[in-house]
């Protein structure tokens, strides 16, 4: 009699492979909670080089909270998960930045805020990079002289869906 | 004291080195060669009446297929007492970018001396450490230079070059997509 | 120090010193670090906690702008600017933009000082609000650094409602500034300076009588009158050691002449004297804003030097006013076919051989003017209203003499465009100009030959002097005093390289 219940159970499906059987259980992908778990607690590696670092500090401050989103600073490249490269990248400077980058666990993604660091800005001299992805393999780019704080969400929030498309970054046969 | 008397004064104590004395602006340039240069600034600090204590700063500027000779060495003086300033700039020519440092007299000529070595080549003979100060220490070339181009020589900064080869070497590490 | 077992007797400093090997440590604090305000490296040889040398290495953010401001003209150099000490970047502007002006021989209506005068001590309060966030978050105050950010956020907003950006600005342009203020900003702005002083008071009340701040700041870093002359020290960093010099006192540039205010000296030249010195001229630009708002003259804001600068674009409108429709035609019998006005042309609706008269195709033609303004020998006819008629009707109409107003438009658009493309005809001669900007005395030296583009541009940056002094600052004293100096001298890395 009541055994008959548990072959058809009320599971609601929410969006595409995610299902909820009320009260409080959930399926879905191994994927799909990586995926959320990696987005929602995204935590940047400020290299914050000219202009576009104070606009990263205005939008980490009280008035854009970046806080509220999961961000917190890391001083640390091997604590952190995203390099925001804010600001010109000159020649002096990159294989140090190179090296950063190199020193971040997988899995890591570049942010190039701001137009010089996606294309070198109006700065076309012997002394600097054209661009951050000459040498790094850039996820998103922001551009704007300085970027407003809420351009600068938005990339971030652009980098965060495509987190969430991600297919098996986790998996060990990738 | 006014610019002018200031460059007469140095006029009539210097007179074989001051090549001439241009003004403009109510500014007044004085122009000198550059073999004693530390007497004529020694001068200028240490005189009750011109007392220039402060070096408000220290430049080159190249001046190719303009004058003769190429290049001039510029310092702004000031005096915090008296209120006066003045230019003075030291002539260098080209076959022989050479002149003695003032880092004795004022000591915050140090890294405007190693900037200008690092932009025009000009060598400063005292100097307690001439290195390149803004561009990287193995850098070759002088870029303010009128003959150096704006978006740089064809070939890389080795540095750089380093930076490009290693990318493409860990590229195929890298997560594909 | 004692042994536990007493057979021996205590081992003694002396005795210490002379048999335990030590040797001093080097240590990196490396470009990308979060207590160094930007990419500053700095080589430090360390006996213990105490510091023998300290090396500093510049030049991460060398940027070679002296070097692109001989490749633009003038006003369009005015942009790189800003980018030099990007936390107050009105300063930088108002300094290049004075040091122009007296180059070219210019006079500033008096609302545009005003106005200028007024912006400057704004961005001069938003540094400083800046320097206290940053030095206080590297000595351990967490707190006043959010505090700071809601001030600089209202400053910026006020910045936005004026001109449309936050933080890299170039309002001030050469002979005036760009656009005229709004009630409902000088509103906004008034009741700034009512509410501002309070906030200062609060910042004082975290930090100035605080044990910890003044064990972390009083007698560190301290250098005297002398010495910082000589070291070629200027702005807050020298006021610290008792030197009243200040720019806007000693060669008054805008209309600081015509405002009341004190200058704030320290008396022993460390850490804690050249805080209260920004503190205190934070109060004194509050009291600059008011009185500017209080005096602010009716006026132009623009020079009225049309050789050098940009005039408004009404005396245009009847050349490019795109709803009187215009035709223009190069006369075939005068075209001598150099094809200046053939690459010019940005729709490409002129054409022709080298050497033979040029036509312009009218169906591409967007009477944009540029031809117009291009051609060496004025070959080309405006004619009003010639939209649309065929070829032989212009070649009529292009016989007949041009109206009056026409002809001055096009004569104004002509020199708008000599002024934006190859720049304005300038003296020769050389010039150095100084300016108080927050950080200190920028100075520009140009030396021009004549032409529409600097011949050299040097800026004399404020940071860069400070820096070099860094080891003179920290050598004899402990690591952790390092970042009080550092956040001390105030260093934007913008202004350093350049």
């Amino acid at each position: 009699m009541g055994l008959a219940d548990i072959h058809d159970p009320p599971l609601v499906e929410i969006e595409e492979g995610t299902k909820i059987l009320p009260p409080n259980l959930i399926l879905t992908t191994v994927n799909k909670v990586v995926n959320w778990s990696r987005l929602s607690s995204l935590w940047p590696m400020t290299f914050g080089l000219a202009c576009c670092a104070i606009e990263m500090m205005t939008a980490g401050s009280s008035h854009y909270d970046l806080d509220r989103l999961g961000i917190i600073f890391r001083a640390s490249p091997r604590q952190s998960d995203c390099l925001i490269v804010a600001g010109t990248i000159t020649k002096k400077i990159a294989p140090v930045v190179r090296r950063v980058y190199d020193q971040m666990p997988e899995p890591r993604y570049v942010i190039a805020m701001g137009s010089c660091a996606c294309t070198g800005g109006i700065f076309n001299t012997y002394s600097t990079v054209q661009g951050a992805d000459l040498f790094l393999p850039v996820d998103v780019y922001i551009p704007g002289c300085p970027p407003r704080p809420e351009a600068f969400i938005e990339g971030l929030v652009k980098l965060q869906e495509k987190i969430r498309r991600e297919q098996y970054r986790w998996s060990y046969w990738r | 004291m006014e610019p002018l008397e200031i460059a007469e004064k140095i006029k009539e104590k210097f007179p074989d080195e001051v090549v001439e004395v241009t003004s403009f602006r109510d500014q007044v340039s004085v122009i000198v060669k550059k073999h004693k240069i530390i007497k004529i600034c020694r001068y200028l600090h240490d005189d009750a009446n011109l007392y220039f204590d402060y070096l408000a700063d220290l430049c080159g500027a190249d001046h190719l297929n303009k004058k003769e000779p190429r290049f001039e060495v510029v310092y702004h003086l000031y005096s915090m007492r008296h209120r006066h300033r003045i230019r003075l700039k030291a002539q260098v020519p080209e076959d022989d970018p050479r002149i003695d440092t003032v880092t004795s007299i004022w000591a915050g000529a140090n890294w405007h001396e190693r900037e200008c070595h690092d932009l025009f080549g000009i060598v400063f003979r005292g100097h307690p450490d001439l290195r390149r100060v803004l561009l990287p220490e193995d850098w070759e070339g002088y870029p303010l230079r009128k003959d150096y181009p704006v978006k740089g020589p064809e070939k890389e900064w080795s540095g750089f070059q380093e930076v490009l080869d290693k990318a493409k070497q860990f590229k195929e590490f890298g997560w594909k997509g | 120090m004692e042994r536990i077992s007493s057979n021996q007797p205590p081992l003694s400093e002396a005795r210490i010193a002379a048999e335990l090997k030590t040797r001093e440590i080097t240590l990196n604090m490396g470009p990308q670090h979060p207590a160094t305000h930007g990419v500053l490296r700095l080589v430090l040889e360390l006996d213990g906690e105490t510091v023998v040398k300290c090396t500093p290495y510049v030049g991460y953010l060398h940027r070679g702008i002296e070097k692109l401001g001989e490749n633009l003209t003038y006003l369009a150099a005015l942009p790189l600017t800003d980018r030099l000490d990007y936390v107050s970047a009105m300063n930088n502007n108002i300094g290049y933009v004075n040091a122009v002006e007296r180059l070219f021989g210019i006079e500033v209506p008096e609302r545009a000082k005003f106005i200028r005068t007024m912006v400057a001590e704004m961005g001069r309060i938003s540094n400083h609000l800046l320097w206290l966030g940053t030095h206080a978050l590297d000595i351990g105050a967490i707190t006043p650094f959010l505090y700071v950010f809601r001030e600089r956020e209202w400053i910026m907003d006020l910045f936005e409602e004026l001109c449309g950006a936050r933080l890299t600005l170039s309002y001030p342009r050469i002979g005036g500034v760009r656009n005229d203020l709004s009630q409902k900003f000088i509103d906004s702005l008034y009741e700034f300076t009512e509410k501002f002083p309070s906030r200062v008071d609060e910042y004082e009340t975290l930090l100035t009588e605080n044990r910890i701040w003044l064990k972390r700041t009083k007698g560190i870093g301290v250098i005297s009158a002398e010495e910082a002359i000589n070291l070629g020290f200027s702005g807050p960093t020298l006021r610290g050691s008792n030197v009243k010099y200040d720019v806007r006192k000693h060669a008054p540039y805008d209309a600081y002449d015509k405002v009341e205010f004190e200058v704030p000296v320290g008396f022993n030249g460390d850490v804690f004297d050249r805080y209260m010195v920004r503190i205190k001229e934070m109060r004194q630009a509050n009291r600059i804003i008011r009185q500017c708002i209080e005096k602010l003259p009716k006026g132009p804001i623009m020079a009225d030097a049309p050789e050098f600068t940009l005039q408004p674009k009404d005396e245009m409108m009847p050349v490019t006013h795109p709803a009187i429709e215009h035709a223009f035609y190069i006369d075939e019998k005068v075209c001598k076919g150099c094809g200046m006005c053939l690459r010019a042309c940005p729709a490409k609706a002129i054409f022709g051989e080298k050497k033979q008269p040029h036509k312009i195709r009218q169906e591409l033609c967007v009477a944009c003017a540029t031809c117009y303004a291009t051609c060496p020998f004025k070959n080309i006819r405006i004619i009003p209203g010639g939209k649309g008629l065929s070829e032989e009707r212009l070649k009529e109409l292009a016989e007949s003499p041009i109206p009056e107003e026409i002809a001055k438009a096009a004569e104004h658009l002509v020199k708008q465009f000599t002024i934006i493309r190859r720049g304005p005809r300038v003296p020769e001669g050389e010039l150095y100009v100084a300016t108080e900007v927050p950080k200190g005395e920028l100075g520009f030296y140009f030396v021009s030959d004549g032409r529409g583009r600097p011949y050299r541009m040097r800026i004399r940056a404020p940071s860069y002097v400070h820096a070099m002094a860094l080891p003179r600052l920290c050598e004899g004293g402990l690591v952790a005093d390092i970042i009080s100096n550092i956040g001390s001298i105030d260093i934007v890395l913008g202004e350093c390289d350049r």
